[in-house]
């Protein structure tokens, strides 16, 4: 069945435009997580400053979490128009704040307090003891987070493809809106999609042990 | 026109909302069935398994490459699929092809929290439960579903949310989809005054969605325990 | 070297203080170790030294100048602090974590190798564990990488908060019997708090008691304070073997060792760098009155139950 389903002719002869939506499809992703990051860390660093602001700060990426990426593009089209790189990347960005949100919460707070207090006692200075302390041990834990963020929105990317980007849901459109359905187009922007996720997720689990040399030792 | 007056006046029609087949009661009603179905038999289909296999606490291995594949699987992707292999067999792409879909992006969610749920109960209870005489499906009953409820409910919160908003995709392959319907066909017409359904469909999507994540919170402060919702809290 | 002066600390949101108006003495090259029950305000009393905790009333004096003097990062370079294992940076290898102060200092790498390669020795550390991680260290080692941290830049004063308290017994004692030899080759100030009774006899040159509430029960010698418990409370604190545990502290051969007469041959033999304490073990365990001191092959005279059990 699948020897029907799938013209490999028509995959090689279309290598370069699967190559460039995969490009773009990356692009997409990577930014969209980019952003959530730069906007979740901070807002952590804030909320373990001031721990009030943990329930409205949550509750505010959880109801952006729970807005359909559908919707959320669809609204923003009005304001942003349908070509603005905006219109798909914030609604991508914004989904992604609140387990980038929660996970880094959960590494900075993974941080024992006699910990801090030995690091302030040996002399360390806040912002020395933030970044030579704090950043490496939450590391972990924000990367797993930035691992689940990043396979979550390649599958949301192809949902962009209705905006008339997409990456390699492109191709899936493609495939039912011909007047015969195409099923090879729709395999090859699933199937890519799928591949990707895996490649970035497998990428990421490399950062993730790199960066925690003391994590896999101690465990061995 | 602006764009507000534009919206203020297609809300405001009463056409808008109940037009046999195509107004927004109508299509909210699409889109609630299709969702309620789905979201039961993804219930259906994953939580025996996983149950089972946690109580046992076999199939680790399982447990990670489906909530691995829950998160990879691109939703349009499969959507898509599946109804373009309804329409080779020469099925109606209304009902079922989307259910189908719908299902497999429901189940991940469901069987990974309900999973999750039942082995991360705490060993020297089960022990202790094991010790005071019960029988394994005495255990499973009154040990370990009760204190995996509140995590197994989030696993259904989540299955339905993802559902509910991957319902509205289904408007890219056919007539289906519910309030997709609107929005799908505002993205086609944007310039001939489609933008209008678009935005009012997304706000009631937006809310729908809302709506259900608030409704299995609720949910769970009925049905769990207060004893294990105090533990949760603390 | 270390002085406090009429010290009181209450928290924030608390209206009974956790300290109040202690004052204590520390000499240099003193232990000193602060003992109580929980609740007592002997760690927080510790953590006024070096600034952890800020006191709301009273002066605090390091080698005769004010804490508060200094800015508190300098203040605290300056004092080696340490705490059970989890005080040692997981993600750092052993190298890096006793190296820390220095490297804070702004010392070069090349001192700060040599240092961290000589209080590694000193410790009785093997240098092939440098290069791993706190996370792969028994939980002696550790904490003898983080008394050589604490060691590193060289601090006139030590403070140890509860150091020993993540290790077994036996370790617990043989890292007690090392903190004295390497007092003994250091001669640092120490402060050093613990709720193990045995460990600040054991350990302290002077007991400092205090009672929940923040107060000073009583500052004495080990001795003394076995001997002459300032009230009940002292008395509750060291429990009822008191006598017992005071004879640990004192060598066979401080007694008066009586002439070796007649029927000698026959009695039990004893270091004569026991305890007088392991002396009365063994006199029990042989069921005699007497036992041979002896120093190697060399008999030291004639030690008597009731030399032991006199009171004395």
């Amino acid at each position: 069945m699948l020897a029907q389903l799938v013209r490999w002719s028509w995959i090689g002869d279309n290598l370069d435009d699967i190559g460039v939506a995969t490009v773009e499809h990356l692009q997409l992703t990577v930014l969209s997580v980019l952003l959530g990051l730069v906007v979740a860390v901070p807002l952590a660093v804030l909320v373990r400053r001031r721990r009030w602001l943990e329930g409205p700060v949550s509750g505010i990426a959880g109801v952006l979490y729970t807005v359909p990426s559908l919707a959320a593009f669809a609204l923003l089209v009005p304001v942003l128009g349908l070509t603005s790189l905006w219109t798909p990347v914030l609604p991508l960005a914004t989904y992604s704040l609140l387990i980038l949100l929660r996970n880094t919460l959960t590494g900075l707070d993974s941080v024992p307090e006699q910990l801090r207090e030995a690091a302030d006692a040996m002399g360390y200075r806040p912002l020395r003891r933030f970044l030579e302390v704090e950043v490496p041990l939450a590391l972990p834990a924000v990367v797993a987070g930035v691992r689940v963020a990043t396979v979550t929105n390649v599958g949301l990317v192809t949902v962009t493809a209705l905006l008339g980007r997409g990456g390699l849901g492109a191709f899936i459109l493609d495939g039912i809106r011909r007047s015969i359905p195409f099923p090879t187009s729709i395999i090859v922007g699933t199937v890519g999609a799928i591949l990707l996720a895996i490649a970035l997720d497998l990428a990421l689990l490399w950062l993730q042990r790199a960066i925690a040399p003391w994590q896999r030792r101690a465990a061995a | 026109m602006s764009f507000w007056d534009r919206f203020v006046e297609w809300a405001t029609t009463a056409e808008t909302w109940t037009a046999p087949g195509d107004g927004l009661l109508a299509l909210l009603a699409e889109h609630l069935r299709l969702a309620g179905v789905a979201l039961l038999l993804s219930a259906l289909i994953a939580l025996p398994p996983a149950v089972w296999l946690a109580h046992r606490r076999r199939g680790r291995v399982v447990a990670t490459v489906v909530a691995n594949a829950g998160r990879a699987i691109p939703s349009l992707g499969i959507l898509v699929l599946v109804a373009v292999l309804a329409i080779e067999q020469g099925f109606s792409t209304r009902f079922w092809p989307l259910i189908v879909a719908l299902v497999v992006l429901g189940v991940p969610p469901i069987f990974t929290n309900a999973y999750t749920a039942i082995t991360a109960v705490d060993p020297m209870v089960l022990e202790a439960a094991r010790a005071q005489g019960r029988t394994e499906r005495q255990v499973l009953r009154e040990v370990e579903l009760p204190l995996g409820l509140p995590l197994l409910i989030d696993g259904l919160r989540l299955a339905a949310v993802q559902i509910v908003a991957t319902t509205a995709l289904g408007a890219v392959v056919g007539p289906t989809g519910g309030l997709g319907r609107p929005i799908v066909r505002g993205f086609a017409s944007l310039r001939g005054g489609g933008d209008v359904e678009l935005v009012g469909a997304s706000i009631l999507v937006a809310l729908l969605s809302l709506l259900v994540d608030r409704g299995t919170t609720l949910l769970t402060r009925v049905v769990v325990p207060p004893g294990v919702r105090r533990l949760q809290a603390g | 070297m270390i002085s406090l002066e009429h010290v009181g600390v209450t928290y924030p949101g608390t209206s009974s203080p956790a300290v109040d108006d202690l004052s204590l003495e520390v000499a240099e090259g003193e232990i000193v170790v602060l003992v109580g029950p929980s609740g007592c305000g002997k760690t927080t009393t510790l953590k006024t030294i070096n600034r952890l905790v800020e006191p709301t009333s009273g002066t605090i004096r390091v080698d005769g100048t004010d804490v508060t003097a200094v800015p508190v990062h300098e203040l605290r370079r300056g004092i080696g602090y340490v705490v059970q294992s989890s005080g040692l940076l997981p993600h750092r290898t052993v190298r890096q974590n006793v190296g820390t102060v220095p490297r804070l200092l702004g010392w070069d790498a090349g001192r700060i190798s040599d240092r961290v390669e000589e209080l590694v020795e000193l410790m009785g550390l093997e240098a092939e564990l440098l290069a791993r991680y706190p996370g792969e260290l028994s939980g002696g080692q550790q904490q003898r990488v983080g008394v050589a941290r604490a060691l590193a830049a060289d601090p006139p004063v030590l403070l140890m908060d509860e150091p020993f308290g993540a290790v077994d017994p036996i370790v617990r004692a043989r890292l007690q019997d090392e903190l004295l030899d390497l007092q003994a080759r250091v001669a640092k100030t120490i402060v050093l708090v613990t709720h193990d009774v045995d460990e600040a006899v054991r350990l302290a040159d002077r007991v400092a008691v205090l009672r929940v509430g923040g107060t000073l029960a009583q500052v004495a010698s080990p001795d003394e304070l076995l001997q002459h418990p300032a009230d009940d409370f002292v008395a509750d604190l060291l429990g009822g073997d008191r006598t017992l545990r005071r004879l640990a502290l004192h060598r066979v051969d401080e007694l008066d060792l009586g002439p070796v007469g007649p029927g000698a041959d026959g009695l039990p033999r004893i270091p004569c760098d026991a305890t007088q304490r392991g002396a009365v073990d063994a006199l029990v365990a042989a069921g005699t009155d007497r036992a041979v001191v002896v120093e190697g092959d060399e008999v030291r005279g004639i030690v008597a139950l009731e030399q032991l059990t006199g009171g004395r």
